[in-house]
């Protein structure tokens, strides 16, 4: 399992151990080798310097033991360590929000300027609602032109109230005056957005402590961004000395960073990750699993975030339906356009199939990536019903003018008829296997 | 206007102490920012070149640790640094001034880059500003606008992030504030006509400059950043040649995905430059020093601060004296 979750780092190491093999036991020194790979690795998902070298001192240590020095697969249990000691840095599991106490609970988010607080606090207050909480959302941050109506057209969005701070008011007066409102009318979290500050402007700074000194918040969240680099430690030490950090939040994880900031807030602040922001809808919010983050970091991919956001993609009904199809054999090119739909809500399709193990091979001749995908549907949208149904009936003059409606060729369209013919037979083939668990086998590798 | 530093001279060595104190404005401000990295890295290692030395391994990998903690990226530091390891290990004796001077002189001619006037000769010329969230875009832009209407030229706004919350209010907060014209449609509406319509305004009303604030999108979204090149391809119909630049916006306190970031961005739109925000932190920046040598893209401006002035064109020397330790 680690070879394939960990390709990079692990052709690294194979490399690496490759040439020492056939003299048997590895030495001293060629795990030090396999140590300056993982370094690497981790300088260039942005772990900062020194909680780098803190951490491969641990590693070695473990590393030099009989573990790794007499395995016959030394890269992998070299990897596996790793893993296993990010993990441990991470925090073992998932750490939940603190929610004890005289209600309305305040909860204060933190940070730099343009990190995500404003739409991180909205996010957390869809996310505490839909746990059944009623949360009040409190506009702090006076400074930059528009932050308050932001949050206010956030929480419209979401149908949750929000402070309406008068003309002149300050953050700390904001606070004060949202939370006896929340109080009066019965909210029993309230989530404050405070304007983005930097940690060395000193008068900010005392003013973000005022705040907290007002509200007295259960929990104080530092919302960092998952592209930072070196200076998180600065950051996340400085707000820490300060404000007394509780929890972090990472935000715009569903890009492409590998998000070793995170590692380092954690390192010199021992404060837990608590949540993961993973896209500019509010409903992007998930709770953070250290082991996704570890493979992440490792430049291997986040495996299991993408086979739940999969699973979480997957209409259940539609699955339903669908597997009904599959049995009678009744795939229709209509099935073949709400598949679609709900690849699209995946996200990047391309990169959800790298990280799949093996699947890339299989599939090769289905148009997987995005940019297909959306040709795709336009295709099919062009048809008539008649044609979804029934593609056979689909000649030439058709194809010309499905290629014309859909702005596309009729390459295309021969493209998109030939793919839907393979995953017909792709179907038919797991159908016999034995439906769609396995064919989600298939597809994630499990 | 401010110098974003003043240039070292012979007689005031890189040292704390003798920094000229009474220079005013951006650089000060800067040069605050900097001394508090610097009591931040307890270890010493802003003192690197303060006292003369021979060079051996270990300087060299505490001055590794300093490139890298810039966030330059580790290739380039390697490189950077290999040519004089390998004299070290020939024997040769190297002294750490000589070999602050070597750095000094690669770095620079990394980051010399020929880049075009500004602002770009034809009229109306209408430049982009894009990148991921929350860099500085819109704030960016505003200072751009008052950079250039205090020079005497004719700005204006066009408000094309229609999808954030209140982006539209925000830019229409500095239009008011620097009574620059703003042309807007309503939230949700087609980025892509909200250019169409703003730069047909520009030539109408014969603006100077068209800038453009799009919304922020992480690169790796493909839908968005095809909606990006169409909002390009409407711009060049309205205006020939639009638009005239293309200026990404990054974050100092980013880290090696700025990377991608340039990749990316650079193949939905040909990028005439970049523009670090965020400088006035502890952060250096030092992955656009990667940035313009990997990808040939000069770096314009640099972001010192959250006030409309605070907004310097990019000095190489004061940058890499920045980097160097
Ligand atoms: N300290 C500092 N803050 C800055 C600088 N430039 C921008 N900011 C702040 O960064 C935050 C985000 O800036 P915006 O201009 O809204 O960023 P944006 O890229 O337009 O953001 P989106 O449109 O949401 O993607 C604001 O609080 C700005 O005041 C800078 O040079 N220094
Ligand atoms: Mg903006």
């Amino acid at each position: 399992m680690y070879c394939i979750l960990f390709e990079n780092l692990s052709e690294r190491l194979e490399d690496t151990f490759k040439r020492i093999r056939g003299r048997g036991k590895l030495t001293p020194k060629d795990v030090e080798r396999g140590l300056r790979e993982v370094r690497l690795a981790l300088l260039e998902a942005d772990v900062n310097f020194r909680v780098v070298k803190d951490f491969i001192n641990r590693v070695k240590e473990r590393a030099l033991g009989a573990e790794v020095m007499e395995s016959l697969t030394p890269a992998q249990q070299l990897i596996k360590i790793v893993h296993e000691e990010l993990i441990k840095t991470l925090g073992e599991k998932a750490v939940a929000l603190d929610l004890s106490g005289p209600k309305p609970i305040p909860i204060l988010l933190v940070g730099l300027q343009g990190s995500g607080k404003t739409t991180s606090a909205a996010k957390l207050a869809l996310f505490l609602r839909k746990k059944g909480r009623r949360p009040f959302l409190v506009p702090a941050d006076t400074y930059r032109p528009a932050a308050i109506d932001q949050l206010q057209t956030l929480a419209r969005q979401i149908n949750i109230p929000c402070y309406n701070p008068a003309q002149g008011e300050t953050p700390v007066e904001i606070v004060k005056k949202a939370l006896a409102e929340a109080k009066a009318q019965g909210y029993d979290v309230a989530i404050i957005d405070t304007a983005g500050r930097l940690h060395i402007d000193d008068q900010m700074m005392a003013e973000v402590e005022e705040i907290k000194k007002a509200v007295a918040p259960r929990e104080v969240l530092l919302v960092a961004d998952a592209m930072t680099g070196q200076d998180a430690v600065n950051i996340a030490k400085s707000f820490h000395e300060k404000v007394g950090l509780t929890g972090v939040i990472l935000t715009k994880v569903e890009g492409d960073a590998r998000g070793g900031a995170a590692l380092s807030i954690r390192a010199v602040t021992g404060c837990p990750i608590k949540f993961l922001g993973t896209g500019e809808k509010l409903n992007a919010l998930e709770v953070f699993h250290p082991d996704r983050l570890a493979s992440r970091i490792l430049g291997m991919g986040d495996v299991l975030s993408l086979i739940e956001k999969a699973q979480e993609a997957f209409d259940l009904k539609k699955a339903q339906e669908l597997h009904d199809k599959l049995k009678k054999e009744a795939f229709t090119l209509e099935d073949l356009r709400d598949q679609i739909r709900q690849m699209k809500r995946l996200g990047s399709l391309e990169q959800i199939l790298k990280m799949i193990p093996g699947l890339g091979n299989k599939l090769k001749d289905i148009p997987f990536d995005e940019r297909e995908i959306v040709k795709m549907e336009a295709i099919i949208n062009s048809m008539t019903p008649q044609e979804r149904r029934y593609p056979k009936i689909i000649n030439a003059s058709r194809k010309r003018r499905i290629a014309k409606g859909s702005g596309t060729s009729v390459q295309d369209v021969n493209r998109l008829l030939k793919s839907y013919e393979e995953m017909r037979r792709l179907f038919k083939r797991v159908r016999k296997k034995g439906g769609l668990q396995a064919l989600a086998r298939s597809l994630f590798g499990r | 206007m401010f110098k974003w530093f003043k240039k070292e001279s012979p007689e005031s060595p890189d040292t704390e102490g003798n920094r000229p104190q009474q220079t005013k404005g951006l650089w000060s401000k800067f040069q605050k920012g900097l001394s508090r990295t610097r009591e931040r890295l307890k270890e010493g290692l802003g003192e690197l070149f303060v006292v003369e030395r021979i060079v051996d391994e270990a300087f060299f990998e505490e001055l590794e640790e300093a490139l890298i903690t810039a966030d330059i990226n580790i290739d380039t530091v390697r490189s950077l640094l290999n040519p004089l390891r390998l004299k070290v290990k020939d024997g040769q004796l190297l002294k750490s001034s000589e070999c602050k001077r070597y750095l000094r002189e690669e770095m620079l001619k990394m980051l010399s880059i020929p880049s075009p006037a500004f602002p770009p000769l034809a009229r109306p010329a209408a430049i982009f500003l894009v990148g991921v969230n929350g860099v500085g875009k819109t704030t960016t832009i505003a200072k751009l606008a008052y950079r250039l209407k205090s020079e005497g030229y004719k700005p204006l706004l066009v408000a094309a992030d229609t999808f954030r919350a209140a982006a539209i209010e925000q830019l229409e907060t500095w239009s008011r504030r620097l009574e620059v014209p703003i042309v807007k449609q309503t939230p949700g509406a087609d980025p892509s006509s909200v250019v169409f319509e703003g730069l047909k305004a520009a030539q109408k009303r014969g603006v100077d400059i068209a800038l453009v604030d799009t919304a922020g999108r992480l690169h790796t979204k493909y839908n968005l950043m095809e909606e990006l090149k169409k909002m390009a391809r409407v711009a060049g119909k309205v205006l020939e040649g639009a638009p005239h630049e293309n200026l990404l916006v990054i974050d100092a306190t980013t880290g090696q995905n700025a990377l991608r970031q340039v990749e990316l961005f650079g193949q939905a739109l040909p990028l005439t430059g970049l523009i670090i925000t965020k400088m006035d932190g502890t952060a250096k920046g030092g992955i656009t020093l990667t940035l313009a040598h990997l990808f040939k893209v000069p770096i314009r401006f640099v972001g010192l601060g959250e006030k409309i002035e605070d907004l310097d064109p990019f000095e190489a020397e004061a940058f890499v004296d920045a980097i160097l330790p």
